[in-house]
């Protein structure tokens, strides 16, 4: 089975977000950037499938060289091969599944996976996007995959319970956390991720369909009132939810 | 110019999300002096399509069909495609539900329009549409233009409003061609937990976290939400320890949720938390920890024991709501 595996760099979930200059974009000075936390449970799926029925498993990631890290870390838990589909443009995610999808369309493979959504710009795109310019079905925000020949069955949450779909190779699955605990890295692993060669593409052009005006930070919450220590405080507190906030 | 929204239902039934988005796409199509049209599709749902009127649909376009009885991403996107291009629509909006997340895209890639998803507000600026959407899991908010021709947004629900007033509505139907190859992806089993609201959609949010000590506790957390009508939310070192099933999990990593009131139990309020829940209107801290973050977020708090406050707060709540 072929597998590929679409993942992002993002910044890590402990980062304080500062605004740059530009009013449109992030600072990125003393950022740390990770690999998106749904995308790993995405490799990590990638390689379970390939531990099932044989096959290999292909990394890609669209962006500046910046990803390597991230295409590093992915080899390091053990995924074959890893491509570098190299732009340094901020793309919108319509860009970026045009390219990514430009390079899938290439090698073919059965089964592609995503993660739910990436963790800076929260799209939870990028997925669909590729498996409608594919012409393949998707199914996202998945918590249990099994593949039987071509047939596919995914549980995946929905409002209040889950639902299940049954879908057919190939196809794109769109991780959620709880789908697999992803591994870590073992020594041998990040060793041998250090040789494993990048291949290195440049990513096909896209024009931009949605623009950001501008970026800002919300505006900030003031600390609230602690109205007691104890349980001598709970019909205050109730008195402050009914009267003052008016939300009981 | 035409706005067009999609009213999703499931089982014959909208999602308060659905009316929200019919809602906000009326109000849109008002501020752009643009033509407005409902959409709602599925098999046997002729009865439920007049209600959009109470939400400001004059006109609703009904796909019905067998084809459409079960959930098809694939089939679903073809069907609003198709109705967009026959009424000329070039600005569709519709719920980011877990339908709305999984269609939208689609949708946009048939219509070679740009997406905006999971926006928190929308205006009209010199005759463009300005959305607003969190990124950073909430640590920062954008506004955005969709510079195509034709446009996609999706609601984040919970956050725009859904009021019924009187309206009527006239429901014309419409046929859109579809084949079963057009279901490649269509669900087979729906499997709905328990009584209580999903945390995305919920009013109120009763949450715990590791302070709660195991899952044994649960019942003073469930038990306050059940006075509230609430949902039960946790934090991510809740269902990383299997105390709570990981869709309840709130924040960066879990869901993202805007609910009125947001009572945190026994959760510090690290960052990933707090992106996840921040938005929210009103949000209440029990923590025996004085210093935790949380009560840095928090409008309201008690600083001390859950095992004592809870079971005294679900009370008072009951005397004070009737129940
Ligand atoms: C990549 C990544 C993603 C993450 N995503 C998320 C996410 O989506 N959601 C999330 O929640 N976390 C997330 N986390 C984890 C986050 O960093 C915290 O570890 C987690 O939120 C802590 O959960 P907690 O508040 O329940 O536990 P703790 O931090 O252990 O806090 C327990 C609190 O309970 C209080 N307490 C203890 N006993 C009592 C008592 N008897 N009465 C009253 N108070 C008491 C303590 O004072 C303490 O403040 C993520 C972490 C990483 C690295
Ligand atoms: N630049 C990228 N390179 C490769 N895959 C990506 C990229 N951006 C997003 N993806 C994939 O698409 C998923 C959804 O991303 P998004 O639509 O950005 O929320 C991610 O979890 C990744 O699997």
């Amino acid at each position: 089975m072929k597998i590929v595996v679409c993942v992002n760099h993002v910044p890590d979930t402990e980062t304080k977000i500062k605004v740059s200059a530009d009013n449109a974009s992030i600072d990125r000075a003393g950022v740390n950037f990770m690999l998106s936390p749904y995308d790993e449970v995405a490799v990590e799926e990638g390689l379970r499938v390939k531990e099932k029925f044989g096959g290999d498993v292909t990394v890609i990631s669209l962006g500046s060289d910046a990803h390597k890290e991230t295409l590093r870390k992915a080899l390091a838990m053990g995924v074959d091969k890893a491509i570098l589909l190299k732009d340094d443009s901020v793309r919108d995610s319509f860009g970026v599944a045009k390219g990514l999808a430009d390079e899938l369309k290439a090698l073919s493979p059965d089964l592609i996976l995503c993660g739910k959504q990436s963790i800076d710009y929260d799209d939870a795109q990028v997925g669909t996007l590729v498996a409608e310019m594919l012409g393949i079905p998707s199914v996202a925000v998945v918590v249990k995959l099994t593949i039987d020949g071509v047939k596919v069955m995914c549980d995946r949450e929905i409002e209040g319970g889950h639902e299940t779909v049954e879908t057919k190779l190939p196809c794109v699955v769109q991780a959620q956390r709880g789908l697999n605990e992803p591994r870590y890295p073992s020594l041998k692993g990040i060793m041998a991720a250090k040789t494993k060669p990048i291949q290195e593409k440049p990513a096909v052009a896209a024009e931009r369909l949605v623009e950001t005006v501008a970026m800002r930070k919300p505006p900030a919450k003031s600390a609230g009132k602690i109205v007691g220590t104890d349980k001598t405080a709970v019909p205050e507190l109730v008195r402050l939810l009914h009267e003052e906030a008016k939300v009981i | 110019m035409k706005v067009l929204a999609f009213a999703e239902q499931r089982d014959g039934k909208f999602r308060k999300s659905s009316f929200e988005a019919v809602q906000a796409a009326k109000k849109l199509s008002a501020d752009l002096g643009a033509e407005f049209v409902a959409l709602v599709l599925g098999s046997g749902v002729e009865a439920i399509a007049p209600q959009l009127g109470n939400f400001g649909a004059g006109r609703v376009v009904l796909v019905d069909e067998p084809l459409l009885a079960e959930y098809s991403s694939t089939a679903s996107a073809k069907v609003i495609a198709e109705v967009a291009k026959k009424e000329g629509a070039d600005i569709i909006v519709m719920a980011a539900s877990q339908m709305g997340k999984e269609i939208s895209p689609r949708v946009a890639v048939k219509l070679n329009a740009g997406l905006a998803s999971d926006c928190t507000a929308l205006k009209v600026e010199g005759g463009s549409v300005i959305a607003t959407r969190p990124v950073y899991a909430g640590k920062a908010l954008i506004d955005v233009k969709v510079t195509s021709p034709a446009k996609v947004f999706t609601l984040r629900p919970n956050v725009f409003t859904a009021s019924a007033t009187n309206g009527a509505a006239t429901v014309e139907k419409a046929s859109i061609a579809l084949t079963p190859d057009d279901r490649s992806a269509v669900v087979k089993e729906v499997k709905v937990a328990s009584g209580r609201p999903d945390v995305t959609e919920a009013d109120i949010i009763v949450s715990g976290g590791r302070g709660m000590k195991g899952p044994e506790n649960w019942h003073l957390v469930e038990s306050l939400a059940d006075v509230l009508g609430a949902a039960v939310g946790a934090s991510r070192a809740v269902v990383d320890a299997g105390w709570r099933p990981h869709d309840e999990q709130v924040g960066q990593t879990g869901k993202t949720v805007a609910p009125t009131m947001y009572v945190a139990c026994a959760i510090s309020g690290a960052v990933q938390h707090l992106a996840g829940m921040s938005s929210s209107k009103c949000i209440v801290a029990i923590n025996k920890d004085k210093d935790a973050p949380i009560f840095q977020v928090a409008d309201y708090g008690i600083a001390g024991d859950v095992f004592e406050i809870l079971p005294e707060l679900t009370n008072e709540l009951k005397k004070v709501l009737g129940k």
